[in-house]
């Protein structure tokens, strides 16, 4: 397959697919106990696999990132404010990738 | 899930709501997607490829995958089956997310709403309490497509022009923003605490272990989620009343 524009258009398709059929099958709401409660906890399991360890390899230096996560859990924890958090991180990852290069 | 102290009431509330959280996000995609536009020139890709490409399917190891797809000159199957692997969390965020459509919200919402799942703003759309307001996702996928797809252009065009720390540290804002969905309801309920903490620790050995090492990181976000979720809804079913407002069950649990 060498043709990217149908290559491109193939695989957002798919995507868009991936994404569009549960909001299409899942009209109702769903009253199974065990089921709400998997998709309750989905988010947390979700979020927490994808920020650890992604985090230490995001930054060159994974001390960085390590700091960044520290700072994160923190500031979360004692605060919460989602745009806090975010420039925390960036200035905990900043700062550590100028004292230590 | 979230704070929410001063819940918007309006549609116009909720959009400024929208693009203040949406701004984080914009940065960190701005960053990422720089990286993403840099191996889309590498294999040749031009400006409005790239633009197409992130605009339309907006996803940031789905759309690595299909540069190295492309690239590769790989077949239209493999393409069609990689994209729905590597992007198999999406289907789960979307299951969870239509649990939080209201009665009363107008179907064709499901189609744009199916658009705007990303890992990010699936997981603010879901950190509301109560139904979801969709012009609150649209106005946070509005900024964070905006950055995603400037960043993704600017590094076709330009290649690394910002200091690799600068980069670095709008990478891990978003890092941050899935810390503060996670932990705020962690700090109110231990059995939650202990499931981010138990699922950060599996993520990492999955990430150091011989053999575990070798899956990919987009199949260990859907085995991890499965197994843990399930683990966790068999362990501790959440009490939800049929037709009743989840969040503010969630809500009075936690009072």
């Amino acid at each position: 397959m060498h043709n990217t524009w149908l290559s491109l258009l193939i695989m957002t398709l798919s995507i868009y697919a991936v994404r569009m059929l549960p909001f299409l099958l899942l009209r109702k709401n769903i009253t199974n106990r065990f089921i709400r409660s998997f998709l309750f906890y989905v988010p947390y399991v979700t979020l927490a696999v994808m920020t650890f360890p992604a985090i230490l390899s995001a930054t060159a230096n994974p001390g960085a990132g390590l700091c960044a996560l520290i700072v994160g859990v923190l500031v979360a924890w004692f605060k919460g404010d989602l745009f806090t958090t975010a420039v925390c991180c960036c200035g905990a990852a900043f700062l550590f990738s100028l004292i230590v290069p | 899930m979230n704070e929410n102290k001063n819940l918007p009431t309006t549609k116009k509330e909720w959009i400024r709501r929208g693009l203040h959280d949406g701004i984080p996000i914009c940065t960190g995609y701005f960053a990422v997607s720089f990286a993403l536009g840099l191996a889309a020139r590498e294999i040749g890709m031009t400006a409005l490829q790239s633009f197409l490409m992130s605009l339309g399917m907006v996803a940031s190891a789905g759309e690595f995958a299909a540069v190295t797809l492309i690239g590769a000159g790989a077949g239209v199957l493999e393409m069609i089956a990689t994209t729905i692997v590597v992007n198999l969390r999406y289907f789960l965020m979307s299951c969870s997310l239509s649990q939080k459509i209201g009665p009363r919200t107008p179907f064709y919402h499901r189609f744009f709403l199916a658009y705007c799942m990303t890992d990010e703003i699936f997981g603010l759309s879901s950190a509301v309490r109560g139904y979801l307001e969709p012009v609150y996702t649209y106005a946070m996928t509005a900024i964070s497509v905006a950055g995603w797809c400037s960043g993704t252009v600017l590094g076709v065009l330009v290649g690394n022009i910002l200091p690799a720390r600068v980069t670095d540290a709008l990478t891990v804002a978003m890092y941050g923003m899935f810390l503060a969905i996670i932990i705020p309801p962690a700090r109110r309920d231990r059995f939650i605490l202990g499931l981010v903490a138990i699922s950060m620790a599996l993520s990492g050995l999955f990430s150091i272990l011989p053999v575990l090492s070798r899956i990919s990181s987009g199949f260990r976000i859907i085995i991890l989620t499965l197994s843990l979720a399930a683990a966790a809804a068999a362990l501790k079913p959440v009490d939800i009343e049929e037709d009743a407002d989840p969040s503010a069950q969630e809500e009075a649990s936690h009072a």
